[in-house]
Formats: C-alpha cells, structure tokens, sequence
C-alpha cells in the first residue's frame, strides 16, 4: 500500500487497482470549517481533472478534481451527515472516495509524501 | 489598483494573534483566526468579538447645516439628527441607485460619517464636489474595532463605565483605558455593540485591554459576513449597488417619512414611483432546505421552472444552523412562504422564501 499526493492537495492510497481518495489536513485546515460535502454516485465514470464533488466552507465551495481516471466504488456517506468530520480526520476516517483506477501508469505523475511537503512549504 | 495593499494600524495584532490575511478592498484584512469561523461566528452571538474594521473610512464634516446638506445627497432625515445620535443611510444616485451605504452620527460641532474601504475614493469626492460651504475630512490617524455581542457592555462598560448607559444608535467622546475615543452604540452583526473610534497609536493597546476580558475574542471578515447576513444585512457590492434602489433592496425602512414624501434627494423620482406601486424586484431572505448553501449568482426559478432572480449573498449560517441567503427575485414573487428553486451547480435544490432576519436582532434599545 503506498500514498500519493496530488497538486489539489489530494492524497491517493493504492492497493492493487483500487485506491481511496482524500483531502490532506492542509487542505482541509486551509478550507476551514466544512459545512457540506457533495459526491458523485457509485459507478460514476471520471476522468483526470474531472470535477468530482464539491467542498463548502462557512464562506466559500471548492471543486474536488480527480487525480486520475477512474470509476467510483464508494462515496463516504458519513461525510453527508457530519461535513465537519472532514476537518477532524481528512486523512483518516473521512476519506472522500473508494476508486477503481483506470489507468494505474497515472500514479507516476503524482508526488510522494516528500514531495507534496515540498509543495506546501 | 496597483497599489501596495494598505495595513490598518491592527496589523501587527492581527498577525500575533494567528489571523489568516487576506486582501479586502486593496487592505491585508485577517479573513479568521485560529478559532474558525464557524467558532468566531458563534463566540459573538453567544459573548463577545473583536473586529477591525479600520478599513473603512471615516470622514468629518465640519461647517453649517451639515445634516440638512447630506439631505441632498442621501434619502434619510439627517437635518432632524440629534446630537449624539446616529442614523443608517446611503448616497444615491440620479438614477435612485445606490451610492454606498454609510452611518452618519452628528457629534456636536461636527457630523461624523462612515463608509465602506471600498468606496472611499468614490464617497469623499462626491461629498467634496456636492455639500457646499462643508469642510470634508478624511481621517487617516485613526482605527476603527467593533466589539460586539450580549457580553460587549461588559467588556467596554468595565473599561469605560459611560458605555453601559448608552442605548442603540448613540454615539459619545469618552475615555477608553486611559484613551479618548469616539463610541458608538451600533455595529453590523445583529447583535448589540459598539463601534469604537480610536487614535491609531493607541489602538493596539485598547484593542488588548478589550481581548484580556475573558468574553471577548477576535474575530475576522468571515465570520462579520456570515453574522450580518444572518441578521439580514446588506452588504454593499453584493446585495445593494449602483443599480439597485433602496426599495429594491427592502431599504424602505432606512427612509424617514418626511423624506419619502418631501423628496429632494437624488434620484427621489424612482424611489417615490416605486413607494407607490412597488419596484420591478425585491430583495428577500431566501432558505435553501437542503444543506447546500447557495452562493452569489445562483439563479432562483419559481416551482414552474422559470428564472424569477438571483441570490446576491449566501453563507451557511452557524446559529441559524444551515444554509441562508438573500436575493432579488421579480415583482409578483417574494411573499413569506413561498417555494422556489435554487439552480446549484445545474440542478434545482428546493428552498423557500423566508423573511428577514435568519437570527433575531438584539439591540439595546
């Protein structure tokens, strides 16, 4: 099982050809307050940079946009209840999607945990 | 706008006390503290919060029959003004739109006006250009902080007893730790406050005096969106402009009597037309039912599917407990009650027409 981290500060963690997406806490600590979370059904189709859901904040939405190809497994439904849960564990419990990859070569253009640190600063 | 964003005299508190800065209006405002806004939010409905709001701008005006000129350039009776007293209003235009929006107090040997950062360099040459024989000035050495909450009375009335005695709309000189300051019984969030008026090199330290209360927290731009949309504020450049007229806007209230039926400000001919048979759109207060919040530009269809309007402002609410707005929506729509639609993101999310505000107001009257 490794992790992955995109520049929309996601991460991605792979087992075979399934992987689950997140928010990283620097994202999360970076949107604040979370008060709503909008995700795709089950079995929806997407592409890398595909829109795939929609963050609010008190103030403000911001887009999920997919890492990667793929198909959605799962969408954490907990996440419909309790939005504020994403900001207590965005790399925990409050994952955002169970994916099936598409395209697992794509996995090469994302950083590695040195590498998004890097990024953030 | 290429100009170096501009610090308020805060600017150093802002940053030791962990403020996230953002730009607002050409100033590096903090947009929330460590605390969040949903906690910043909550903290000046429930205690008391600090804000700065030394970007907007103060101005004096110094000469004869200063409230009876103002007349001329805004809808509201600012000749009758008692001294010590202040009163909401906005500058409109020829067309009946809105200016700015402002609060003019009369101090005595002078009027004291605020009006938004944003609009400064528009506001203090059309009051140059237009009140004759009135001396305008801006005031640059100054800050300006908002304390404001159930606990703000204690939190200014431990450090300034006189604050205690003043009721809603008041405004006074008087001694804050030791500083003379301009106090003002009003604010911006719905709940009781002042608005304090204080020498730039003393501001930090009565600033401190105000946050060692234990009631009292600071709080950034965020959460004084989120509490004065609650409380069914407008906010200009959002829910009010150049365009939209204070009947529009469900303003009416702001305009005396005297004034709707005299006229005599710019822009009376649409203002009085729209009194008598009621303008082309009105603002409202618009629920989603959902948890959706719906954001500036969504467009609201009534349940038949046509577009009726638009939401001007929209948070999620943390008293009120989810997501509110506000929006114009078209002549024949708009009553209490009534179900719309919101299209958010393409699709429709039911909402219904509510009056305003989301959260009680609880001034000291």
């Amino acid at each position: 099982m490794s992790t992955y981290y995109s520049e929309d500060h996601e991460w991605i963690t792979v087992e075979g050809d399934t992987a689950t997406i997140g928010i990283t806490q620097h994202a999360a600590d970076q949107l604040g307050d979370v008060v709503f979370v909008e995700m795709k059904e089950p079995d929806d189709e997407f592409e890398k940079g595909d829109d795939i859901g929609v963050i609010e904040s008190v103030k403000a939405a911001s887009e999920i946009y997919a890492p990667l190809d793929g198909v959605i497994v799962e969408a954490n439904e907990a996440l419909a209840d309790n939005p504020g849960a994403l900001n207590e564990s965005p790399e925990g419990d409050s994952w955002i999607y169970k994916i099936k990859l598409s395209d697992s070569s794509q996995l090469e253009d994302l950083m590695d945990a040195d590498g998004y640190k890097a990024l953030i600063g | 706008m290429t100009d170096a964003p501009k610090r308020t005299p805060l600017y150093d508190l802002h940053v030791e006390l962990g403020g996230k800065i953002v730009d607002f209006a050409g100033w590096e405002m903090p947009v929330q503290y460590p605390m969040g806004i949903m906690g910043e939010h909550k903290h000046c409905r429930e205690k008391a919060a600090l804000f700065d709001v030394s970007h907007m701008g103060q101005v004096i005006l110094r000469g004869e029959n200063v409230g009876e000129k103002l007349e001329g350039l805004c809808p509201q009776a600012y000749a009758t003004l008692k001294e010590g007293k202040a009163r909401y209003g906005f500058f409109t235009n020829a067309e009946g739109g809105i200016m700015d929006d402002l609060i003019v107090s009369n101090a005595g040997d002078h009027f004291f006006v605020v009006v938004n950062a944003a609009l400064r360099h528009q506001d203090i040459p059309h009051m140059k250009a237009n009140l004759d024989g009135v001396e305008v000035t801006e005031i640059f050495d100054r800050a300006l902080v908002a304390v404001q909450g159930p606990k703000a009375e204690d939190v200014v009335g431990e450090l300034c007893p006189a604050a205690r005695e003043m009721k809603f709309m008041e405004t006074i000189v008087a001694d804050i730790a030791g500083v003379e300051c301009r106090i003002s019984r009003l604010g911006y969030t719905g709940e009781d406050g002042y608005e304090i008026s204080i020498p730039e090199d003393k501001a930090i330290e009565v600033s401190r005096a105000f946050l060692a209360h234990d009631d009292c927290e600071p709080a950034g731009l965020g959460a004084r969106d989120s509490l004065r949309l609650e409380a069914g504020l407008c906010l200009y450049g959002n829910d009010i402009d150049q365009s939209t007229s204070p009947i529009e806007a469900s303003l009416s209230w702001a305009i005396q009597k005297r004034r709707k039926e005299e006229g005599g400000f710019p822009g009376a001919e649409r203002v009085q037309r729209e009194l008598a048979q009621g303008a082309a759109r009105k603002l409202v207060g618009i629920k989603p039912e959902g948890r959706a919040p719906a954001r500036t530009g969504v467009e609201v269809q009534c349940t038949e599917g046509n577009a009726i309007g638009e939401i001007t402002s929209g948070v999620f609410g943390p008293t009120f407990g989810g997501p509110v707005a506000m929006g114009y929506v078209s002549a024949g729509h708009g009553e209490p009650g009534e179900k719309v639609n919101l299209i958010i993101r393409g699709k429709p999310q039911a909402a219904e027409i509510v009056s305003l505000p989301f959260v009680q107001q609880n001034y000291k009257r």
